[in-house]
């Protein structure tokens, strides 16, 4: 039968310029689904877990799931799976958009891009073919320009880098055209070391992949149905877009404000979602196939741009002190203009201006923009330097909040999990997600386990320990599924496992339960895990930063309450079958990983 | 006095924050009910920040948070 995958990988190597195709694992896809998954396992496959992640030895693999350009609602995203140059262990950062729909109607499900080429390059893919064509003329080139220069109206998207991807920044953001990115733990300076600036495919018509069993599409209206009577993906996410979190958060006194010193922010009712609507918002954005609408498209002077997410505002709101919404959407601007991801970008911020409140950084190296906070001008300012850094600070806050604390000699200062900037959920009055954080295979994540879907916006317990390690499972397990399958996450708040399953198998073929879909998400998960391990990952690393175990938060919502990190993550290990952190050979072999 | 904070689109036609007498044995519900907010759309509700079901007692002097079902990440 026709089913939604196209069943062909292209191959692409940088240093010989060969372009090859070959068909995708079937195998594999029924193991692993697609995405994230699938990705995963055709890296382990492809390169040796403990090569330099910047060297032309490791590969990048773009990956669409099967159900990325069906006809299904958010039926668009795809992930770009390689090892990571900011904590060396695996990175999946995920997209939605229509790049990757538009790469499946050229005919791929994914892309290995491996090698390195000599002088900046990148692809075009149509349908009538590859090429690597040289791009000197891009390289140093920002977002929107590039996009500018490549794009074919109606036809073609860009996948790009801006400068601090070609500057090696270990925050670099894989950009999607101009405002949607692929953005965690530093892929995109993994193409920069691959000189490797675009990839734009261009195709005729968009022709959404409904395969030709009638249940397919019976199943995803069904499924759109599900999602539009929802209140929270029906009518919550359209009204308001992810920036509604703003006051609820700050309500539970879980708002990280000026680098997680405290957990409530004064102003946060002037960065909340619901100032947004009423004074900055200009229309709903939806990617591809979307039936939600989340996004938000917002005015910036004269000109209209693609809007802050909760975790932009978050960042670079209450995390830098900073309580003028202006500043914020700027902020967000300029990060898509030079590629970084905004939730790390911020957090180094912020932890350079405790840095400067603490006297480890003078007013000399700031150059004239005092990393104190409260200081609008200095986000902006800062965010172009680090995509273009020119000083020794710059270049040093490139690398991230780890490394910047770390040359300080005050590590603990750098609010990472794993070396990744955590988002703006404080882990000291949300028990759950602290220890999603903490073993989030790529670290310091929320999309991970999504545990503030329950722990805040539905009736478990924010504050109690109990029932954590297994909710924490759940979550990840089922967000690895979804991942792989090219949907997003905002469907979650609509279907479940049995959902899942009924339109995995409709679309594809591929027979599988509700059961059989967390097993699979349990799968990736170890598999990750597995990676991570033989890429030299110690058990020691699924840990939070010291503030959040022993600086409690003590507000209107929170009785100085630190994470108990110490007693869940025991609980989480023998709810995973693993031993200090890492799966059991009894484990891998019921899960059929080995 | 009980102070009522409202969120998202209970603010349409109440405003951002409404003073509620004090009456006794009185409970989220009985204050979302004279607010004119349906039973339905009470997605989240905290008294000083804390989770609190809709038939909580709502003690002199505390803060109300009132939100809609909403979501993101």
């Amino acid at each position: 039968m026709m089913n939604t995958y196209k069943g062909n990988v292209l191959r692409i190597n940088l240093t010989t310029r060969s372009v090859t195709q070959e068909p995708l694992n079937m195998k594999w896809a029924k193991e692993y689904i697609g995405g994230r998954g699938l990705g995963t396992k055709m890296l382990m496959e492809e390169i040796d877990p403990q090569v330099d992640p910047l060297s032309e030895d490791n590969k990048i693999i773009i990956i669409n799931g099967p159900l990325s350009g069906a006809k299904v609602s958010t039926g668009c995203r795809y992930m770009v799976v390689t090892k990571s140059p900011l904590n060396n262990m695996i990175a999946s950062s995920n997209s939605g958009g229509i790049w990757g729909a538009r790469l499946k109607y050229a005919g791929y499900d994914a892309i290995i891009v491996e090698g390195k080429a000599s002088n900046p390059v990148y692809i075009d893919i149509d349908e009538s073919g590859v090429k690597i064509v040289d791009a000197d003329e891009l390289w140093g080139l920002e977002t929107s320009d590039v996009v500018e220069k490549l794009k074919i109206e109606g036809k073609s998207s860009v996948l790009n880098i801006g400068t601090a991807g070609e500057n090696l920044s270990l925050m670099a953001a894989v950009m999607n055209d101009t405002d949607r990115a692929a953005a965690r733990s530093g892929v995109g300076a993994v193409l920069g070391s691959k000189h490797l600036k675009a990839i734009r495919v261009s195709v005729s018509e968009e022709k959404c992949i409904i395969g030709d069993n009638p249940a397919f599409k019976e199943r995803s209206v069904e499924a759109a149905k599900t999602i539009k009577a929802n209140p929270v993906s029906g009518e919550g996410l359209p009204s308001y877009g992810t920036a509604v979190l703003v006051n609820i958060v700050n309500s539970v006194g879980g708002l990280p404000t000026n680098n997680w010193q405290t957990s409530h922010f004064e102003n946060a009712e002037s960065i909340s979602g619901e100032e947004m609507s009423e004074k900055h918002l200009v229309k709903k954005h939806f990617c591809h196939n979307c039936t939600i609408g989340c996004g938000r498209v917002v005015k910036m002077d004269d000109k209209v741009v693609g809007g802050p997410e909760y975790e932009t505002i978050w960042g670079f709101g209450s995390d830098a002190g900073i309580d003028n919404f202006e500043s914020i959407i700027k902020a967000n601007y300029y990060c898509n203009e030079v590629g970084l991801d905004t939730i790390s970008a911020s957090a180094t911020i912020a932890a350079a201006m405790e840095l400067y409140e603490k006297g480890f950084i003078t007013d000399e190296d700031c150059d004239g923009v005092a990393l104190k906070f409260g200081n609008n001008e200095a986000i902006i300012e800062w965010i172009k330097r680090m995509g273009n850094p020119t000083t020794d600070l710059a270049r040093l806050m490139a690398q991230g909040s780890y490394r910047l604390c770390e040359h300080y000699g005050v590590p603990e200062l750098s609010m990472t999990a794993k070396k990744l900037e955590m988002p703006a959920y404080d882990a000291r009055a949300i028990q759950g997600i602290g220890l999603n954080y903490a073993t989030s295979n790529r670290g310091g994540c929320h999309v991970r386990g999504y545990t503030i879907a329950v722990e805040l916006l539905g009736d478990v317990d924010r504050t109690t320990i109990e029932g954590k390690a297994k909710l924490v499972m759940a979550f990840q397990d089922l967000t690895a599924v979804i991942d792989s399958l090219g949907l997003c996450l905002f469907t979650s708040f609509a279907l479940g496992a049995q959902d899942y399953a009924e339109i995995f198998s409709s679309a594809t073929g591929l027979e599988i339960t509700a059961d059989d879909i967390m097993t699979t998400g349990e799968r990736i998960y170890n598999l990750e895990r597995l990676f991570n391990q033989r890429a030299g990952m110690v058990s020691e690393d699924d840990n939070l930063p010291p503030r959040l175990l022993n600086e409690p938060v003590n507000n209107e919502a929170n009785d100085n309450t630190v994470s108990r990190l110490d007693i869940m993550l025991p609980q989480y290990y023998e709810a995973r079958g693993w031993v200090d952190g890492f799966p059991t050979q009894d484990t891998l072999k019921r899960l059929g990983i080995i | 006095m009980i102070k009522v904070k409202l969120f998202a689109y209970f603010r349409n036609g109440r405003g951002k924050e409404v003073d509620v007498e004090y009456v006794e044995n009185q409970t989220i519900l009985d204050i979302a009910t004279l607010l004119g907010i349906e039973k339905d759309l009470l997605a989240i509700t905290l008294i000083n920040g804390r989770q609190s079901s809709l038939d909580t007692v709502v003690e002199d002097g505390k803060n109300l948070y009132l939100f809609p079902p909403v979501g993101g990440g």
